[in-house]
């Protein structure tokens, strides 16, 4: 049972008690724990079950490599899953519930996968699954996802806050261990702008539990002084509780920052996403302690020697009374040492090395404590935790020798370079062979924007495990860094001292004992949250995996939430082993950031709600707002749909709508199209490029429509272009369009004919425009008064320049609804006087606004395509039967060589038609024209599609436009449609143009 | 997230700034050119392990096009330069061949 010690803890704050519950359960803590060593300090050693079997879990680890202590975490809009309880700071209050388990952690029905373990082998997914077909679906499917994931999503909106900072500093520091903070001294002695970020709340890493003293003093001081001596500089900053999560190119990194995570009651943004430029990052992220694989090396109480050591010096906290220590290197022997300060029992230390020599091991033994050399734990006694270990010869395959009683089994395989962040950038590792660890290998470093290393890596993290060694290595590594950044030498700063340390050599131990029985094997856990065993890794090396990566992916290791901080390198080896490989030449999986995960919304920080982007309004907003404006997005503008009257729906207000047009006049806030100058004595050439039609043919005081295709020969943009100048176009383009427009015109002159002279400006924001469209258009602009608006004067297709009561406009002639219409363009400070105007005017004749439904169907009446409707990337003009806008005359155009290609001429190519059902209903949006036959999949074989369908007020039925085989040549023919009930609906083949075919109401 | 230098404003853009344009220097085909010329033109692309030529806008920026000269190994930058060039200028590959010795690339060296 773990328990909390009377004395020790050198992090707790014991006049501080906290309260909090675990699974319900209330329990305490104090100010300075973290959740896994209170919940330790209140005996509760099983903390939640493995993710494919169900197994009981318990703490492992002390700090970002913890594995199985993930709990969901808070309330409501503070609910969070999969918090590590080794990271999460103690605060009053905290509830925590342990995850994946029903219905109780302690009583799990999960648990028969433990007993079905032969059948759940690696790769079971693959093997599994596959047959028969329709127990995918009702059995497989439903059965995965009920036992997917390990805990909850949240189900409330995030009450916290989030956001991103931007930094730029010469020099960034990551890690604030001994080694990140000596390397720092060095930077900052320079003058050079430093940033030192730690993951924990606490500065000096591992150093104040393990080292002894630096420069004569105990190592916790020395931490104090450097930290003192750095916060007092005012070019460094420090910031603790700060992951560096993420090196990207050219020196980019990203640092995550919990600032509230442990004290909620803070009023300021939880988390803090630091999106830092640096000219060089020095990392010192330490090492990570490495299980060892024996069987039974899952049970709670089973933990490494180091985070055993953490608990007891730390936080006062003992996870058992009897530890045994089993090892394959001298660093453990510390945990034996710490315990028995504190007066706990450590009846043996089990050491896989057979004749290892040291002085900590002299040390032990003098100290009394048996040591067992050349021995190996055969297996760890006990179902839901530790109470005892046979032991066995390391040499051998298990056969025990002595059964020692015990309920903690400190274990350590030795330590791995956290070598992540020097990684994620494609800085190389190369393989240790005396200290059996990958390392950082300095001469491959990641490169910046000048080809120069950016990335320096220093202590722990770059293979030196002894203080000495590490200050030695920090220093020299930070004056390098320094040197390079600055130019300048660094500072003559005092290489900090301490003593050195003569280690026995570690001895690799991938597999204990070396010829363990597979009955053995598949309890020896590699990766404890996705339950993955040594058996499972050389099972998928038998089946012909050789690749680290198929490995990974096949039998899930380090494919959970601890993205196998732990079982990686054990993993990898024991592949190597199988495959009669080196490690080396197996190498690692790729290290990808964030180092642990980061909160979802320090990803998206700020933008939420109605900041996830900008919305663009036009002048008349805040008419349409007040008065009954139905709102849709179109690309980044918001446009009224409709305008719903009282105890309207907004179909009934379409219909109303569209009528008034055809019946009356209507008012069409149309400031969202796309105006483009092009300008300049080579304009009209430009223009003969741009367009697939005849631009520079165009008479000053004229309108033309015309296409945009793009260099593959597909519609990309359509619009009205009116010659303004003699050396002056306006194009209209659709809402959306106009900035991708914009920079596709930019885009061929800057880098295809940069020698014409032509200048391109994007107006859109710069001009309102209003269209008055219906039959009484032109008594509502002559009773406005100012310009003459006749037939005569302003002919079909023309604009003039006037001012309409005082008010400077253009007026366009041009319809996208075949009524009489009038488009009005005006500088955006007048766009809502000129409205207001229209709307006062036109009240005689019973004006009303219309929204961009009413447009659609007004324009699909007459057979108007609508980029993005008719157009879906794929389609050309000649598909929609606007081959009369693609000139014949012309040698070049964009997109004209692509369609002299063979398959753009093709017969077989659906058209546009249009389409009646013969029961005057609505086809519905996206339907497939049927035709008889299955293909290949078993599908319907289909003839055809719908890409614009509505309910015609003026018809008074529905109508559809489409693209069907042979279209044009069966007018008459009826053709099915598919509905979403799986039945289908006839409509017969007509022209697209359902109104006014002649085009009579236009021009007049 | 690269740093390329706008050549036209003198900024050092970050990558936010700029809008990627896929290969730099191809040759156009229009009309009268053969299937397999403008079939080569349009779609064929080097994905070279190396020095590479590209096209970049500083889109949030001046709005200008440029040629970025990169190693897509190691994101050295070797220079930018106008985007009206028809090949790399002597300078930029001058400076390639001394950290690149050899390099070449769609028959340019």
């Amino acid at each position: 049972m773990s328990t909390r010690l009377g004395k020790g803890g050198r992090l707790l704050d014991r006049s501080r008690p906290l309260e909090f519950t675990f699974n319900g359960k209330r329990m305490k803590g104090y100010r300075g724990d973290t959740l896994a060593s209170a919940l330790l300090a209140n005996g509760q050693t099983l903390v939640g079950r493995s993710f494919k079997y169900h197994r009981p879990r318990g703490i492992v680890a002390s700090g970002a490599e913890e594995p199985n202590a993930l709990v969901n975490l808070g309330r409501d809009g503070r609910f969070e899953p999969n918090q590590r309880a080794t990271t999460q700071e103690l605060f009053d209050g905290l509830t925590a519930e342990s995850q994946n388990h029903w219905p109780s952690l302690e009583f799990d029905v999960g648990v028969v996968n433990n007993y079905a373990s032969k059948f759940l082998p690696a790769g079971f997914y693959y093997k599994t699954f596959m047959a028969p077909r329709p127990a995918w679906k009702h059995v497989f499917e439903p059965f995965i996802r009920k036992s997917a994931g390990l805990g909850r999503a949240p189900v409330d909106r995030d009450a916290d806050i989030y956001e991103h900072f931007h930094l730029h500093v010469d020099i960034l520091v990551i890690g604030g261990g001994i080694a990140g903070l000596t390397a720092a001294k060095q930077a900052a002695a320079t003058g050079a702008s430093v940033l030192v970020v730690e993951q924990t709340a606490h500065w000096g890493g591992r150093a104040p539990v393990d080292a002894g003293e630096i420069d004569g003093v105990p190592a916790a001081d020395w931490v104090k002084n450097a930290v003192e001596q750095l916060e007092s500089a005012d070019n460094v900053r420090m910031f603790s509780r700060c992951m560096g999560s993420g090196v990207y190119d050219h020196g980019s990194v990203l640092a995550y920052e919990r600032l509230t995570d442990h004290a909620p009651q803070d009023d300021t943004p939880r988390h803090r996403l630091w999106r830092i430029r640096t000219k060089h990052v020095i990392t010192a992220t330490g090492a990570i302690e490495r299980p060892l694989s024996f069987a039974g090396n899952d049970l709670p109480g089973v933990m490494l020697a180091g985070a055993v050591r953490d608990y007891a010096v730390n936080w006062g906290v003992s996870a058992g009374d009897r530890t045994v220590v089993v090892t394959n290197n001298d660093d453990a022997y510390r945990t034996a040492f710490a315990l028995l300060e504190m007066g706990l029992e450590v009846p043996a230390i089990v050491d896989a090395r057979t004749t290892p020599q040291s002085p900590l091991i002299e040390k032990a033994r003098a100290m009394g404590i048996r040591v067992e050399t050349g021995r190996g734990v055969a297996k760890v006694k006990g179902r839901a935790r530790v109470e005892g270990v046979a032991i066995t010869t390391q040499a051998g395959e298990g056969a025990v020798l002595e059964t020692i009683p015990c309920d903690v089994v400190a274990m350590s395989g030795g330590w791995s370079p956290v070598v992540h962040l020097w990684s994620h950038c494609g800085g190389k590792l190369t393989w240790d062979e005396t200290q059996a660890f990958f390392r950082p290998d300095r001469t491959k470093a990641p490169t910046g924007d000048k080809g120069q290393p950016f990335v320096t890596v220093v202590g722990s993290a770059n293979g030196m495990l002894g203080t000495a060694e590490v200050l030695a290595d920090a220093h020299a590594g930070g004056g390098a860094a320094v040197a390079s950044v600055t130019g300048q030498e660094p500072a003559t700063v005092p290489v900090p001292q301490a003593e050195a340390e003569t280690p026995a050599p570690i001895e690799p131990v991938w597999m204990m004992p070396q010829g363990a029985s597979h009955e053995l094997r598949s309890k020896m856990w590699l990766d404890y949250q996705n339950d993955v065993k040594v058996s499972d890794v050389q099972l998928a090396a038998r089946e012909g995996y050789e690749s680290v990566e198929h490995t990974k992916r096949y039998t899930t290791l380090g494919m959970a939430t601890d993205q196998g901080k732990l079982s990686n390198i054990n993993g990898l080896a024991v592949l190597a082993q199988s495959l009669n490989a080196d490690i080396p030449a197996v190498g690692t999986t790729t290290f990808r950031p964030p180092y642990t995960p980061i909160s979802m919304g320090s990803i998206a920080g700020e933008a939420r709600g109605e900041i996830f982007q900008p919305l663009r309004r036009t002048p008349m907003d805040d008419w349409h707002d007040a008065n009954g404006a139905y709102w849709e997005p179109v690309g980044h503008w918001r446009r009224p749909y409709c305008y719903r009257g009282v105890a309207e729906t907004a179909a009934e207000a379409v219909i109303r709508e569209v009528k008034n047009v055809r019946e009356g006049v209507g008012l069409l806030d149309a400031s969202t199209l796309g105006k483009i100058l092009v300008k300049g004595p080579d304009a009209g050439r430009f223009l003969d490029m741009m367009y697939t039609n005849m631009m520079s043919t165009l008479k000053v005081g004229r309108c033309r429509y015309g296409l945009m295709c793009s260099e593959n020969g597909f519609l990309m943009d359509d619009g009205v272009v009116a010659r303004v100048g003699e050396d002056e176009w306006l194009c209209h383009t659709t809402s959306g369009g106009a900035d991708h427009i914009h920079a596709h015109m930019e885009e061929w002159l800057q880098t295809e004919w940069w020698d014409w002279k032509v200048y391109t400006a994007n107006l859109t924001e710069q001009y309102a425009q209003i269209g008055v469209v219906g039959p009484k258009a032109r008594e509502v602009l002559e009773l406005v008064g100012g310009m003459d608006v006749s037939k005569e004067t302003l002919p079909f297709m023309a604009w003039a320049d006037g001012q309409l009561d005082g008010i400077p406009v253009r007026i366009y002639r041009i319809s996208f609804s075949g009524e009489l219409s009038f488009e009005i363009a005006t500088k955006a400070g007048y766009g809502r006087a000129l409205w207001d105007k229209l709307l006062e005017a036109g009240r005689v004749f019973g004006v009303m606004p219309y929204g961009t439904e009413a447009l659609h169907v007004l324009r699909a009446e007459k057979g108007f395509i609508m980029i993005g409707d008719e157009s879906d990337g794929t389609v050309i003009p000649q598909d929609l039967g606007l081959d009369w806008a693609i000139s014949k005359k012309k040698e070049d155009f964009i997109g004209k060589r692509a369609q002299e290609r063979s398959h753009f001429a093709d017969p077989e190519r659906w058209k546009l038609v249009g389409l009646e059902t013969t029961d005057g209903s609505v086809i519905e949006d996206g339907a497939y024209a049927v035709a008889p036959g299955e293909n290949v999949n078993g599908q319907r074989n289909v003839q055809g599609r719908v890409t614009s369908t509505y309910w015609s007020p003026t018809l008074n039925r529905g109508i559809a436009m489409g693209l069907v085989a042979h279209g044009p040549d069966r007018m008459g023919e009826v053709v099915e449609f598919s509905k979403v009930d799986g039945g289908t609906v006839a409509a017969k083949i007509v022209s697209p143009v359902f109104y006014d075919p002649e085009g009579e109401k236009q021009n007049v | 997230m690269l740093i390329l230098t706008c050549p036209y404003c003198g900024i050092e853009a970050d990558e936010t700034e700029l809008s990627p344009g896929g290969e730099a220097h191809l040759k156009r085909f229009g009309p009268g050119s053969t299937d397999e010329a403008f079939e080569t033109y349009l779609f064929h692309r080097e994905n070279p392990k190396g020095v590479h030529f590209e096209r970049w806008r500083h889109a949030m920026g001046c709005g200008k096009w440029f040629h970025a000269a990169r190693c897509t190994v190691t994101l050295e930058v070797f220079g930018t330069y106008s985007a009206q060039v028809t090949e790399p200028p002597a300078e930029i590959r001058e400076k390639i061949t001394t950290k690149r010795p050899g390099w070449s690339w769609r028959g340019i060296e």
